[in-house]
């Protein structure tokens, strides 16, 4: 069994890990605005949602670790340093490497930012 | 291969050249209207826009001109509220995002070394859409009837007509007509810089002006759609008392205010990001070397295309919301300055790595950019929800916007017109006037606009006509006034330097800056785009591949000629941009006029409540769109395969995903998707603002709703039954599968409605019968255009244009059913079960 999937060569993994900000802001903020509006709904605490947010956030990370750990492997671990504008399919596939790692940086702090009102907020307060 | 191929003879050369000439030529006299070529339309477009902007930035000097002193009476209070109300929409939807549309019409396709765009036909369309709303929505205010409400729109305000009059009614049905325009653009443009790369263009080679191009023509496909369905709601409101926004009926006015941010927000960036692509294409040029960090630049761009749709809430932070849900707003909007920030130090990286001449597109790009970031810090600011409570609707944030967007989208643009006038008539603009309205513009704006920072922290509010003498703003508004003026002359020299006659001036170099990118072999005189399409092997092939130009003059690179007599391009792969198919796009029509003209006719005769005169009109449109495609799409080529120079040949004929066909029915039912999928937020958005959201209402039962899904189920799966005959070349057993879907698609509509209207279901009576009726009628709207679909799919294998090896329109219908299909099922299971089992 492989641990690591193997390359896919498609433009769509350049928006892995900006898709998973995406899903991981959609959770916390429908998550958050659907409970203040019906407290009754899910019979929890403001705590637990905390705590979903907690858990979503932890495997938002990992998704885009992962598929930060995929793009620095097809960037070919860093080996070579970018431009990346020689005419060859070698190439190409470093430049998608690097930026798709650039990407899933920025996702990391991005869903990092977002998650950070659950550590300081403990109510629905308007 | 990817060496070119031999030279002609002179005489080969010149019959070749005069054959291409030939085809894409342009028609003369009137008829030359009816062109629907790149470098026309673009350039019309952009013209129109101006035009727009100058219209806007009059009304603008008049709002100024009104608040130059306390107690003015130059303008009533009402002129003024449709003064400020058409500044911000013309600016915003007339010009910002009409302008970006444009330049990528005119500049992308030479820029891509290809001679047109995929659909120069849907060009066409959407810019005579554009122009028609555009000058209804324009017009109105001559007529005392422009939209006062306000840019935004928002109810209760904007949904009492009484209040509100016809102009709400214009800026809907006059913007709604226009944003379908936006959604054609972007089709256009992610189909033809995904497919329409020269070869060897591989997408670590793409001009960054094409990457950002793509990724805001991603963004429109997501945030136009939930503008269109607010607008449909909010029509269906005032039109027939549907109480979407009446809390007394259970609406709510926020559902409004959630959707036209959702689009409101990206807008920003839709708007801004190609401005930044311009100075992506400039800065190199000027600096005198490829740019720093092409990855980088791609990060900002996709990174800021995402982050932009968590923002939206932060234009409603003070609404009451829950602080939790302002927070994550709040921490998003300080996420993406990030990669904002990115771009701007990518292009100081450059200017430092290279040798920067100061030339006039520099000094604009350089100053827009100084002004930007001002805007981009006083944005870090209201993004923090407890200052926005103190800023909001104050003159701090009309200040803030006008940094954001003046600074990020207006002073880049002028540079673009700088950097690529050249490319329209070979003359140059005058590099003295630009440089004095660089001067007066950039000193004009930030007198006019910098004051108000400190206006809106003295608390005037914006959107007051006037105001007493004695509040401290007086001297602030004067200064205001002035810098307004000053800027105002800028642009007036800006435009004199364009229209001024420049007949005596000799045509200058083809490529006046000593640019790399392949927009610049470009020859304004010719209308083929490329005389012969390139094999690219570098990102600024003009500085990299010296012989290039040369070789593609010379007609020794791909599709040099047009034997057959069509306007032909190269269809080449996603990644390394391989060849794969000749293209051959329409030509030269007026059914493109006819149905932009009959589409605008139906949204202005709704806006007068002239059914009659609807009716007609759309059907005027139905049948022009109807023979477009019959006459201009999936034509059988009279040969299978054909050979474009240098030993390469290709089919002319393709279908399913490896056509551009597929591509633009899977973007266009994305963005349909998007507008669905906002109707569905509405309906659980009342269900979480109410206890009983049904208000004891009766529901459109189980029943119905149920019997409704499984047979548009049916539909569907006979649909895929009738593309899978057709590809064995069962052609009885297609056609029966074609009439058996169309017979399902009308008894399911019939179930569909049955559910709400057998339960006696008055949409004005509550909103929750009126989001019901507004979600089975989106999915009966849809099933009608896919029984048409089928019709036509039957028609066309009758007439022998559909058949085994010839299938795009069955494999394009079938797509368009998965799309109904999901379509169909969420709403029926939504409507039927949901709140009443789950």
């Amino acid at each position: 069994m492989r641990l690591l999937p193997k390359e896919v060569e498609t433009l769509w993994t350049l928006f892995t890990a900006p898709a998973v900000w995406a899903f991981h802001f959609l959770f916390c903020y429908l998550s958050a605005a659907i409970f203040c509006a019906k407290p009754g709904l899910f019979g929890m605490q403001f705590g637990s949602l905390r705590i979903a947010i907690a858990f979503a956030t932890m495997a938002a990370l990992a998704a885009i670790a992962l598929s930060a750990g995929l793009a620095w492997r097809q960037w070919g671990f860093g080996a070579k340093n970018p431009p990346h504008d020689d005419p060859t399919r070698q190439d190409r596939l470093l430049f998608q490497g690097f930026a798709t790692l650039l990407l899933s940086g920025l996702s990391f702090v991005a869903v990092l930012l977002t998650a950070l009102p659950a550590i300081f907020i403990t109510e629905c307060l308007r | 291969m990817t060496e070119p191929g031999e030279k002609l003879s002179d005489k080969e050369l010149k019959a070749q050249t005069e054959q291409l000439r030939k085809v894409w030529e342009n028609p003369v006299g009137w008829r030359y209207w009816t062109s629907v070529n790149n470098t026309q339309i673009g350039l019309w477009y952009a013209t129109t826009a101006f035009a727009f902007m100058l219209f806007a930035g009059v009304l603008g000097l008049i709002m100024r001109a009104q608040l130059v002193v306390p107690d003015n009476d130059l303008v009533t209070a009402d002129f003024y509220n449709q003064a400020f109300t058409l500044h911000g929409t013309v600016m915003m939807f007339l010009f910002a995002v009409p302008v970006f549309e444009a330049a990528a019409i005119f500049l992308l396709p030479s820029m891509l070394g290809a001679r047109e765009l995929p659909f120069p036909r849907l060009g066409a369309f959407g810019f005579w859409s554009f122009f028609l709303g555009g000058i209804f929505v324009c017009g109105s205010i001559f007529f005392g009837a422009a939209p006062s409400s306000g840019w935004f729109m928002y109810p209760p305000l904007a949904t009492d007509e009484e209040l509100s009059g016809i102009g709400a009614d214009i800026w809907l049905l006059g913007l709604s007509f226009i944003e379908v325009a936006s959604i054609a653009a972007a089709v256009e443009l992610i189909v033809g810089i995904m497919k329409c790369r020269a070869p060897g263009m591989r997408i670590n080679l793409m001009p960054l002006f094409a990457w950002y191009l793509l990724i805001v023509a991603g963004m429109i496909l997501f945030a136009f759609p939930p503008l269109i369905a607010g607008d449909i709601l909010f029509e269906l409101q005032r039109m027939f008392d549907w109480p979407f926004f009446d809390p007394v009926r259970g609406g709510d006015p926020l559902l409004w205010q959630h959707l036209f941010w959702i689009f409101g927000h990206p807008e920003v960036y839709i708007i801004f990001l190609p401005a930044i692509a311009l100075m992506a294409m400039i800065v190199p040029t000027f600096s005198r070397r490829p740019i720093v960090g092409y990855s980088w630049i791609v990060l900002a761009a996709v990174g800021t295309g995402f982050l932009s749709f968590g923002l939206w809430v932060h234009h409603m932070f003070a609404t009451g919301l829950p602080q939790i849900s302002l927070a994550f707003f709040s921490a998003a909007s300080e996420a993406v300055a990030i990669p904002t920030a990115v771009q701007i130090f990518v292009f100081i990286a450059t200017m430092l790595a290279g040798r920067v001449i100061l030339a006039t597109p520099m000094l604009f790009g350089a100053g827009g950019i100084a002004i930007f970031v001002v805007g981009g810090l006083t944005g870090m600011m209201v993004a923090i929800a407890p200052f926005d409570w103190q800023a909001h609707d104050t003159y701090f944030v009309v200040a803030h916007l006008h940094y954001v967007l003046i600074g990020g989208m207006l002073f880049p643009v002028v540079a673009g017109i700088y950097y690529y006038y050249p490319l329209i008539d070979g003359k140059h603009l005058s590099n003295r006037l630009g440089r004095a309205a660089f001067w007066l513009m950039f000193a004009g704006f930030n007198i006019a606009f910098f004051p108000m920072h400190f206006t809106g922290l003295l608390g005037m509010p914006r959107r007051v006509f006037t105001y007493p003498g004695d509040l401290g703003w007086n001297w602030l508004n004067l200064v205001s006034t002035g810098g307004a003026f000053v800027f105002a002359s800028g642009i007036a020299l800006v435009v004199f330097d364009v229209i001024r006659p420049k007949h005596r001036q000799p045509r200058g170099e083809q490529n006046p800056w000593n640019a790399g990118t392949l927009e610049w072999i470009s020859e304004p005189e010719e209308n083929w785009g490329v005389r012969s399409i390139p094999h690219v092997a570098s990102r600024y092939p003009l500085w990299e591949q010296p012989d290039l130009a040369r070789e593609i003059g010379e007609g020794r690179w791909y599709l040099p000629d047009a034997a057959e007599g069509r306007r032909e391009g190269l269809i080449t792969s996603v990644l390394d941009a391989q060849p794969e198919q000749v293209l051959r796009v329409g030509g030269t029509s007026t059914v493109t006029i006819v149905s932009a003209l009959s589409l605008g006719a139906v949204f202005v005769a709704l806006t007068f409540k002239w059914w009659i005169a609807t009716a007609i009109a759309a059907l005027v449109c139905f049948s022009a769109i109807l023979y477009w495609l019959w006459t201009g799409t999936g034509e059988i080529p009279e040969k299978a395969h054909k050979d474009v120079g240098n030993g390469v040949c290709l089919p002319l004929y393709s279908s399913g995903p490896a056509s551009v066909g597929w591509w633009a029915m899977f973007i266009t039912m994305i963005g349909d998707s998007t507008a669905f999928a906002s109707l569905i937020f509405g309906y659980f958005f009342y269900w979480t603002i109410h206890d009983d959201f049904t208000a004891g209402a009766p529901g459109p039962g189980m029943a119905w709703p149920l019997i409704a899904a499984t047979l548009f189920v049916g539909a569907w799966l006979m649909t895929l039954a009738a593309r899978h005959f057709n590809n064995r070349g069962q052609v009885l057993r297609a056609r029966s599968a074609l009439v058996a879907a169309f017979a399902l698609t009308a008894a399911a509509s019939v179930a569909g409605f049955n559910g709400p209207w057998s339960h006696g279901m008055d949409p004005t009576a509550h909103v929750y019968a009126a989001i019901i009726w507004v979600l089975v009628g989106w999915s009966l709207a849809h099933a009608a255009v896919g029984s048409v679909m089928l019709g036509y799919c039957l028609a066309r294998s009758f007439a022998g244009r559909l058949t085994k090896s010839h299938d795009m329109d069955i494999r394009n219908v079938a797509l368009y059913w998965h799309f109904l299909a999901i379509t169909t099922t969420v709403t029926f299971l939504v409507v039927g079960l949901f709140p009443e089992v789950l």
